[in-house]
């Protein structure tokens, strides 16, 4: 529905790609490990590859969690808006698809938080 | 011979008429809808201005008798705070984080009320509104400065508590109490009062300050307590204004029914996502505690505010259905909104801690159906970490919601394991919202939400670094640099609470002042 308003209402969004200098967002969530109470966002260019990302980037932020040492991110799995997700190592993230916004989560089998506790 | 006839003095309702309807005028050259131009485009529809009936008939030379004596009493109190070193009276200095967050996060908001009611009162045609209108925009400035001098005070003696109006415009959680004031005020006169006269002061006042000024009361702030009870008088004639407001609305015309309920469940939405940072102010913030979250919510709200909707429900007004979804995270919203400040506590102004064993069973015994099955693993892992030197810090920055500005820290209803994710799609952008509540705002809305400032995206813009800042420079340091732009000296005004100044020097002051070297 459109905003009521008294003459005609309309603005560019605040965060649009273009925006962010050649790079764009894109929020990741490591599933069953609330200890990171929210899904990180990443402002990234589209060549970064995917690789990257699993090998450079997550460990940053995800290596404090007791789990991460065990993490084989070649067996994770990938969903996108919470739909299936193939990624590949070797592709890039515009290579992927992925697009300024996206939403990625991923699980890790057989490790789902400190005593399987979901944290 | 002529007989001198004393003079009949008005009586109170005589008065009140002529100090209110009496004031009005009709405009000669002007058309009335020039003058008002605000009335009608909400779509509320108003046939006779003259039903509104103000309950508390206060005259202006009333309020401001009233109104200096109790300043003449509460600035005789905070000297005498001032001078007896008050501050050495506080159960802990931990509490002073919980009036960091008032100061930073509520009393710039009292301003904005003072704003909006400011501006309603100019647009609304009608005299009687127009007038009570105008007082509250009085009480909501002198709130705000009773609460800044209050407040002051600890300035002296504590960290944070310097810079509260440039913070507001810029540190991350408070543009969750911002955008939620701006969201009101920038909406027309009518919603405005639906959203603060109603919703905000009326449905969910109690929720806010009984918790702060009890919680004042409780940890030995008198300076506060004071306050607080300067400003209940008050209070008690907002509610009334903003319950005033919906029923004229109401009995106005039936079509503007529909338009009211959409704003009633828009604002009671958005006041629990405020009142989340309120539940962990209440639960981990305080150390006596006045009661837990859950049960301020239960007696608050789903007592008191349930009494309230039955009322309203002659007129065709229901419970919004948002609020079932609050009743399920009013075990949850304090632990997880602590969650949230406890990991970026290295870019919060004030500082944050685990709970002690002692106060983790008052949480289970609070909270028995949540916080050993959830919390107390996650809080003890946490302390423990932090007692071996590695107090956690989450290091990337959140992802946010496009409405609330809160972290996405929701969980689902039936699953509190598991992140709620909403998203939306407008005009080819996406848009992510935490909860049902919110993308139902964003979704009736989306024109006003897009223009949303997210301090994430704006730190990624470029957008929160000190001018001249060059972040292409070898070491760039993103944090330093945004908690520069916020005025917050790392290590000083943020992180955790254990080994801070402010820990040190209470400790060490009230140490002179009770025991001998």
């Amino acid at each position: 529905m459109a905003v009521k308003a008294i003459s005609k209402y309309e603005f560019a969004p605040a965060d649009s790609v273009d925006k962010f200098h050649g790079a764009q967002l894109l929020y990741v969530c490591w599933d069953d490990h609330l200890m990171f109470c929210s899904p990180l966002a990443y402002c990234l260019p589209p060549n970064t590859p995917f690789r990257d990302l699993c090998e450079k980037i997550l460990p940053k932020s995800y290596g404090y969690h007791p789990d991460w040492a065990q993490v084989d991110m070649s067996k994770a799995t990938w969903l996108k808006s919470g739909q299936p997700f193939a990624v590949d190592m070797d592709k890039t993230l515009g290579e992927l698809g992925l697009k300024h916004k996206d939403v990625l989560r991923f699980k890790t089998p057989g490790l789902n938080g400190l005593n399987g506790s979901g944290f | 011979m002529d007989m001198q006839v004393k003079k009949k003095k008005l009586g109170l309702k005589e008065k009140y008429a002529h100090m209110t309807r009496g004031l009005d005028w009709q405009p000669s050259y002007q058309t009335k809808e020039a003058v008002f131009p605000y009335a009608t485009y909400e779509g509320i529809k108003v046939h006779d201005w003259d039903k509104w009936e103000d309950p508390f008939r206060l005259t202006m030379d009333a309020y401001w008798k009233y109104q200096a004596e109790k300043e003449r009493k509460l600035y005789a109190v905070l000297d005498a705070f001032a001078q007896n070193n008050g501050h050495l009276g506080l159960t802990d200095a931990r509490y002073l984080n919980a009036v960091k967050l008032f100061l930073t996060g509520i009393s710039p908001l009292e301003y904005m009320a003072h704003r909006g009611f400011a501006t309603a009162g100019r647009n609304f045609p009608g005299v009687g509104p127009r007038v009570a209108c105008l007082m509250q925009a009085v009480d909501e400035i002198r709130h705000s400065q009773t609460q800044i001098h209050a407040i002051s005070n600890y300035n002296k003696y504590y960290n944070g508590f310097h810079d509260f109006k440039h913070m507001l415009e810029r540190v991350w959680y408070l543009s969750v109490p911002k955008s939620f004031f701006d969201d009101a005020f920038s909406a027309g006169p009518f919603e405005w009062m639906v959203a603060i006269g109603f919703s905000f002061e009326y449905v969910l006042t109690n929720l806010l300050f009984v918790p702060f000024m009890s919680g004042a009361a409780y940890n030995g702030d008198m300076a506060t307590v004071t306050f607080g009870f300067s400003a209940q008088s008050d209070e008690a004639r907002h509610m009334t204004l903003g319950l005033e407001c919906i029923k004229f609305m109401l009995e106005q015309d039936p079509d503007n029914v529909p338009i009211v309920q959409k704003w009633i469940d828009k604002w009671a939405w958005r006041g629990v996502r405020v009142l989340s940072l309120v539940s962990m102010m209440m639960d981990y913030m305080l150390p006596k505690r006045v009661m837990s979250w859950k049960e301020a919510w239960e007696i608050y709200f789903e007592q008191n505010g349930g009494a309230l909707f039955n009322d309203l429900a002659r007129y065709g007004i229901k419970m919004p259905e948002c609020l079932s979804r609050a009743s399920i995270d009013k075990e949850h919203a304090s632990h997880q909104t602590w969650s949230i400040l406890y990991q970026y506590g290295g870019a919060a102004a004030f500082h944050t801690f685990m709970p002690s064993d002692e106060e983790m069973d008052w949480l289970s015994a609070k909270y028995p159906n949540t916080f050993d099955k959830y919390y107390r693993e996650r809080f003890t892992y946490w302390r423990e970490q932090e007692q071996k030197g590695n107090r956690f810090y989450n290091n990337t920055l959140p992802m946010l919601c496009q409405v609330c500005q809160v972290p996405m820290a929701v969980t689902e209803p039936d699953n509190m394991l598991q992140i709620s994710y909403r998203e939306s799609d407008y005009k080819g952008e996406k848009y992510h919202t935490c909860s049902d509540g919110c993308k139902q705002i964003f979704d009736d809305e989306p024109e006003k939400y897009i223009q949303a400032w997210l301090p994430v995206h704006q730190i990624y813009m470029g957008n929160c670094f000190p001018e001249g800042t060059d972040p292409t420079v070898e070491g760039f340091d993103p944090l330093a640099k945004v908690l520069e732009w916020y005025h917050l000296v790392p290590g000083k005004d943020n992180m955790d609470y254990n080994g801070s100044e402010d820990q040190k020097n209470f400790n060490a002051w009230r140490g002179l002042a009770t025991k001998n070297d």
